[in-house]
């Protein structure tokens, strides 16, 4: 307490060790290179290679933190952390986001419940990034009220024949296999949802279409319908009837993910809006400069901080498994309001020049602003959270 | 996700990484130290505007005010130690308290251990860690806050003697204090940043004080003291003769970071009185907690209590490894108070004409509260000090 003070620095390591800190620079280099080139030609064309995820798998990032018997890469938690924020880099919320539903959310399910025979067929091949992944649950009339989903799979000889519509089913047009939410039961309430692993070529698997975005421009998001689909009984995911509390299981992932990715890339659009407002100069000196600018930067930059911090202490406590769900939801709540005040002071800092679309500006705060709604709505995050405060 | 077992059930408060499991028994007993002796009184302190100096006693006894401190004066060189018990005396319930044993440990303390001589801790910083002395730092003045190469008290040599002249105010334990670290201006000029500190005590010739009323902090002897021409020893003088800007910019980091811990600590504690409030009143045939628009606003304040809660800790942390770590205790501080003074009004308004009525101690949270924002660097101040670091 009593010595010479140190000089700052900005090395803000918790809670990472050194071989996070690798994979992080390996990961940035990645996307420095192979991504970040290309994100306009992307965004222009709403789209991006499945060979991205070729390349991911063959550099080890889709299985980072999977037991290394299937491919995996025997990481702990914080490396799936890393991955979603050096991935914020991309220039493309969508690509981002493709890549984590791979990742960290239709995929973990099966390594969760899976059968060992689940796990050897599909982990293996979603891991080398050879099959791609989607997650079915939200439905027309259905988001984060999962109950009350209407698609059913009914048991029949053999297996079950499943009908119904998917809606915001990102990579739903590529992806090779769904990991799918169903009613079994339809008087069961919570207890009558099951999951399921489908084959996306099985027949009376339709992709009906994809939809139009604000952002996120360069996910392909498909409304899929099952018409008398038949999935053979082994296509059941853990046990029948489980599969509300399994999936209530995979939000979290999704939200710190999420949270992750979103805090990092604010952090980014964030830096971005400071080294302009250094460079741009007005009433002779950087707009930066001026007291009122100075300090509507230094709220933001305060803010972001914060929620990296909540992100941080809710990842620390997954890996030690903990299971916080408390903080998980804290987290994508405060990240999705502060990613959204950010992408939003960034314009206002770079003016006209934000407005306009040859500038990344916009796409940030187009792909800001699904935060607050994907994966669970900031209304949603208060519901839980303030339930778990006793209220 | 992997691996991670489905929904254990964990109490989110009790676990941080900064944090061993002797902490966690430190933070069992000073809460129910604060819990047994000073939380039943402090309605009687906040009327009476003053608490007995045995609070200081009781916590010397207890060895909780030199935690920070070398093993010479009873202490364990733990500032994280320290900042529990920081954390813990926030929770008696009067921010003025609460100050003033913060003034004393935080700041007076600070100083004499970082730049006294033997003899001067010997003197005034043992007894101080016993809690038989208490001190306070006196820099601010009538017009001089933030800006402090600007101070006007000044310190002039006469043989081996120095004449002190000045008014400071704002000190809070001022009036009260057995000695006072006092910031003058040493230097030529005005505009020069010379400054020397010195160690005054008010039985001085010379030396006047009075209360200063506040709007929170009641109980904290907050004061004004006028120095007239006060012949102090050399002796007296705390650190070399024109260090006192560098000591002082030195020790505004720790004095932050503990109006940032106390700032949480207060913040997760009226939430916790609000919450209770809003479970117990029923309005239209339920809890008003259990109205949606309330469990969100609460699912807000929590959320940001929580962030504040990792920001401090983050500072905190980096303070424990030897960073100086200006940037992140000016954001714990900044965003820590304003999210204290948030609650404090959230817990008001649940408590409705409660919450406006002095028998209730939702009002006293609020004007506490004010002053987190003002003191120890305002927060107009934390975001230059960000801005700074960023660059503009």
């Amino acid at each position: 307490m009593v010595g010479a003070p140190r000089r700052y620095a900005p090395a803000m390591s918790w809670p990472f060790a050194r071989e996070h800190a690798e994979l992080r620079t390996s990961i940035r280099s990645f996307v420095e290179r192979e991504l970040a080139p290309r994100a306009d030609e992307w965004e222009e064309a709403g789209d991006f290679p499945d060979e991205v995820f070729r390349r991911m798998g063959e550099l080890g990032y889709l299985g980072l933190s999977y037991p290394e018997e299937y491919g995996g890469g025997g990481g702990d938690y914080l490396c799936q952390i890393v991955l979603a924020e050096e991935m914020s880099g991309c220039g493309s919320g969508g690509v981002a986001m493709a890549v984590a539903v791979q990742t960290d959310m239709a995929v973990p399910p099966i390594l969760k419940f899976g059968t060992e025979e689940q796990k050897r067929s599909y982990l293996v091949p979603a891991i080398k990034g050879e099959k791609i992944f989607c997650l079915g649950i939200s439905e027309p009339d259905a988001g984060s009220d999962v109950a009350g989903i209407r698609t059913t799979a009914k048991k029949v000889d053999g297996g079950w024949v499943v009908n119904g519509q998917k809606l915001w089913i990102t990579n739903g047009r590529r992806a090779d296999f769904m990991t799918l939410v169903a009613k079994t039961d339809r008087d069961a309430g919570h207890q009558g949802i099951s999951l399921f692993v489908v084959d996306t070529t099985t027949p009376g698997f339709e992709v009906r279409r994809t939809l139009d975005k604000l952002g996120m421009r360069t996910s392909d998001t498909a409304e899929i319908v099952f018409i008398d689909m038949f999935i053979p009984d082994e296509a059941l995911l853990g046990r029948e009837g489980e599969g509300f509390y399994n999936i209530s299981w995979e939000l979290q992932g999704e939200r710190l993910v999420g949270a992750a990715g979103a805090i990092a890339g604010a952090r980014r659009t964030f830096d971005v809006a400071v080294a302009y407002a250094r460079q741009r100069t007005a009433f002779g000196q950087a707009i930066g400069k001026h007291q009122a600018v100075r300090h509507m930067l230094a709220e933001v930059a305060t803010e972001i901080e914060a929620a990296r911090q909540l992100v941080y202490l809710a990842a620390w406590k997954v890996n030690r498994g903990e299971y916080s769900v408390r903080e998980i939801s804290m987290a994508k709540l405060l990240t999705g309001e502060t990613a959204w005040k950010t992408a939003d002071t960034a314009m206002q800092i770079f003016g006209v020049h934000g407005y306009q679309m040859e500038l990344p500006i916009q796409r940030a705060w187009r792909d800001a602003r699904l935060i607050r709604i994907g994966g669970g709505t900031d209304e949603i995050m208060r519901d839980v959270i303030g339930r778990m405060e006793g209220l | 996700m992997t691996g991670a077992g489905r929904f254990a059930a964990v109490d989110a408060r009790s676990h941080h990484a900064l944090f061993s499991d002797e902490h966690e028994q430190l933070r069992a007993e000073v809460r129910l130290f604060v819990e047994k002796e000073l939380v039943p009184y402090v309605p009687r302190w906040e009327k009476e505007e003053a608490f007995p100096r045995e609070v200081f006693v009781r916590l010397g006894e207890l060895g909780l005010l030199g935690l920070k401190f070398s093993p010479r004066f009873g202490g364990e060189d733990d500032i994280v130690a320290d900042a529990v018990v920081t954390e813990e005396l926030a929770r008696c319930g009067s921010g003025g308290v609460a100050a003033a044993v913060g003034a004393h440990k935080d700041l007076a303390a600070l100083y004499l251990a970082r730049f006294g001589s033997d003899e001067q801790q010997e003197r005034w910083l043992r007894p101080s860690l016993e809690g038989t002395l208490i001190g306070a730092l006196a820099l601010t003045e009538p017009d001089v806050g933030s800006d402090l190469a600007a101070l006007k008290t000044t310190a002039r040599r006469d043989g081996n003697d120095w004449i002190l002249s000045g008014t400071k105010t704002f000190v809070t334990n001022g009036a009260w204090a057995d000695f006072l670290v006092v910031g003058t201006n040493t230097g030529s000029s005005s505009e020069d940043r010379d400054l020397t500190l010195f160690l005054v005590e008010p039985d001085a010739a010379g030396v006047t004080r009075r209360r200063i009323r506040t709007l929170g902090w009641r109980p904290s002897q907050t004061g004004e003291v006028h120095l007239d021409a006060v012949r102090i020893p050399d002796s007296h003088r705390l650190g070399q003769e024109g260090s006192g800007f560098y000591a002082i910019m030195r020790s505004f980091g720790w004095e932050r970071l503990v109006m940032a811990l106390s700032a949480v600590s207060a913040a997760a504690m009226t939430y916790e009185v609000a919450k209770k409030y809003a479970l117990e009143r029923t309005a239209f045939g339920r809890p008003v907690g259990k109205f949606q628009v309330w469990r969100h606003r609460f699912a807000e304040m929590a959320t940001r209590i929580e962030a504040a809660r990792a920001l401090t800790y983050n500072a905190l942390r980096l303070v424990a490894e030897g960073e100086e770590a200006r940037e992140p205790i000016a954001m714990a501080k900044l965003y820590s108070t304003r999210i204290a003074l948030e609650v404090a009004d959230e817990c008001v308004q649940i408590h409705g004409g409660y919450g406006y009525a002095t028998e209730f101690s939702a009002e006293r949270a609020l004007r506490d509260a004010q002053l987190a924002p003002i003191g120890g660097g305002t927060s107009e101040i934390m975001r230059e000090i960000i801005g700074r670091g960023l660059g503009i």
